[in-house]
């Protein structure tokens, strides 16, 4: 590139004083709201329980005598391992994450396909239709199904004038209930980010495909596939990563028997106060759960890809 | 030449079907709002009784409107702040430290919300034992949560903006004179307002949406729209909350077609002519 005859006179814009005037406030906003409070759930993880409030002992401790302490305990990490109960909400939560994912994929592919191959003029109408669902209420979406689960409700009154069944089925608080919601709530992140590799994808190599003979099923194995794969991909984080961490859902749907980590944390620490064991719980979740997603948003961004982040570049459709 | 992808017809009866279940539970909702018995699932003819209803629930009201003051605030902080980062992010395509930034704005987008809910609390309450300050929480804690999360949204839909942005007019204004403050505001300013303003709309929709953040750094005494209601939930079927549910998609739908339209003109619009 010719060098601009702009050269000095964007020198204000491009220079280390200018980045330093656009970065400061939201990198501050950042360091002190998002990576501080990270660093005190993993130290206070290691803090003691006590019935104070705040219920924790503090990590260091001047002594008189001895001058600077540092009072920490791995107990509550040694806990999670002990305790059964945890490693059976972990395998919970990610068993239900990836049951989830995948049924999200098989609906959502014939979905997105069908929005990648309509007339121009419907793909804002079919859009708006996945994406308006996705921005009314998440918590108010989840209340509708406890009506629509309900022993009295819709679909166990249509069930039984069908005569399919003879009593109406025991359908909430259950685990079934439970996946019905998780994938209710979450199909438009899968549908969205598959709909923008689709629109992308470039019809006429199947048709090559097909000239070299190969079947549908090759074809769709051997092109559309590999060339949708980071659609699949963003679509299956977009969908895994929250689900695991996932409250509300199994929370007003989910039973007794259901076991996930997020409702395991809330309960630590709203009901038994127990803040350095969810806060271990959160470490964990974080180690397991976020960090390659960290990392792969992270790189992403960087690199200045949208796949990494198409929750919002996808809610603003194409 | 790009080509088509075939249409397939199993593909469309998949999105009629797939788009069927996405709404019908919405629907259940609007349409047992309006319904006389007191028995959400059992119809019982049209009735306006739940919308009276509502106006005589003090705790609701109050709840909402506290949820709108913190949604208010907190958009107008995420969408400076994201912008300002957007900016940053778009000018400055190397810089030491840019990979940890872009860790920083992508973590609120993956992490899970308990995660950002105890966190933020943890954070809080160490900070009132160390230097006093936030007295207790309520207004001001939500608000700072809030901005947080919404800001990463903010600097994605400002980001994208910008990558289709001419950076050449920024540039033809410094050239004609126009200090970098004018030229901002007078030329870089209004090309971004569709996705300035359609990241402000999504961080005010996040935050009166948001249950789980909120329960963690609300403090006794400030709960917002959605605690509220969650409260009203778990204790079963409540036609008030249908009702209140019905307004509340009317609103947001309205936000969110806005937005949407926003989006379009952005899109659409010749970028940088």
């Amino acid at each position: 590139m010719a060098t601009s005859p702009a050269e000095r006179t964007l020198r204000p814009l491009r220079s280390r004083r200018g980045l330093a005037w656009l970065l400061a406030a939201p990198l501050a906003w950042l360091v002190v709201f998002l990576a501080l409070p990270v660093a005190i759930v993993f130290s206070i993880s290691l803090a003691q329980q006590t019935l104070a409030m705040p219920p924790y002992t503090p990590i260091l401790v001047w002594d008189a005598v001895e001058g600077l302490r540092v009072d920490v305990t791995l107990e509550h990490y040694a806990f999670l391992i002990e305790d059964p109960f945890y490693l059976e909400a972990l395998l919970g939560s990610l068993g239900m994450a990836a049951s989830t994912t995948l049924i999200c994929l098989l609906i959502a592919f014939p979905m997105a396909h069908a929005m990648a191959t309509a007339p121009a003029r419907w793909r804002a109408a079919m859009l708006l239709a996945v994406i308006l669902p996705f921005w009314t209420s998440f918590l108010l979406r989840v209340y509708a199904w406890t009506g629509l689960l309900a022993g009295r409700g819709p679909i166990n009154q249509m069930l039984l004038a069908l005569g399919l069944i003879d009593s109406p089925l025991p359908l909430m608080n259950s685990n079934l209930a439970v996946q019905i919601g998780l994938v209710y709530a979450y199909l438009p992140f899968m549908v969205l980010p598959l709909y923008a590799a689709l629109d992308r994808f470039d019809g006429s190599l199947l048709e090559a495909a097909a000239d070299l003979g190969a079947t549908p099923w090759t074809a769709f194995r051997t092109v559309t596939l590999p060339l949708v794969w980071p659609g699949v991909l963003a679509g299956s984080a977009l969908v895994f990563i929250p689900v695991t961490g996932e409250f509300v859902i199994p929370d007003l749907l989910g039973g007794a028997d259901t076991l996930m980590l997020g409702k395991v944390l809330w309960e630590e620490f709203f009901a038994n106060r127990a803040w350095p064991q969810a806060a271990a719980v959160a470490v964990c979740m974080l180690l397991l759960v976020a960090l390659p997603g960290l990392l792969r948003a992270a790189w992403e961004f960087v690199r200045g890809q949208r796949q990494g982040v198409p929750a919002v570049a996808a809610r603003g459709g194409h | 030449m790009r080509g088509a992808l075939p249409r397939s017809r199993a593909a469309l009866v998949g999105f009629l079907l797939g788009a069927l279940f996405l709404w019908l539970p919405i629907v259940s909702l609007v349409v047992y709002s309006f319904n006389a018995s007191k028995l959400v699932t059992v119809w019982a003819g049209f009735s306006l009784r739940w919308y009276a209803a509502l106006w005589q629930e003090r705790a609701l009201l109050e709840a909402a409107w506290l949820s709108l003051c913190v949604a208010l605030m907190s958009a107008l902080l995420a969408t400076v702040l994201g912008t300002l980062l957007a900016l940053a992010l778009a000018r400055h395509r190397r810089f030491r430290g840019r990979f940890l930034v872009g860790w920083l704005v992508g973590a609120p987008l993956v992490m899970p919300e308990v995660l950002l809910g105890l966190s933020l609390l943890l954070l809080f309450v160490s900070l009132e034992q160390l230097i006093g300050w936030p007295a207790g929480r309520g207004l001001v804690t939500l608000v700072i949560a809030h901005a947080t999360v919404a800001l990463a949204y903010v600097t994605v839909v400002v980001s994208s903006r910008l990558e289709r942005l001419d950076p050449r007019l920024e540039e033809a204004a410094l050239d004609l004179g126009a200090g970098p403050l004018a030229a901002f505001f007078t030329v870089t300013l209004p090309l971004l307002a569709p996705a300035v303003m359609a990241g402000a709309l999504l961080a005010f929709t996040l935050s009166l949406d948001d249950l789980v953040i909120a329960s963690f750094v609300s403090g006794p005494g400030a709960n917002t729209l959605p605690m509220v209601v969650y409260s009203k939930v778990r204790l079963g079927l409540s036609p008030v909350v249908n009702a209140l549910a019905t307004l509340w998609l009317a609103g947001v739908l309205i936000l969110a077609l806005i937005a949407f339209r926003l989006w379009r003109a952005a899109r659409t619009s010749p970028d940088g002519v």
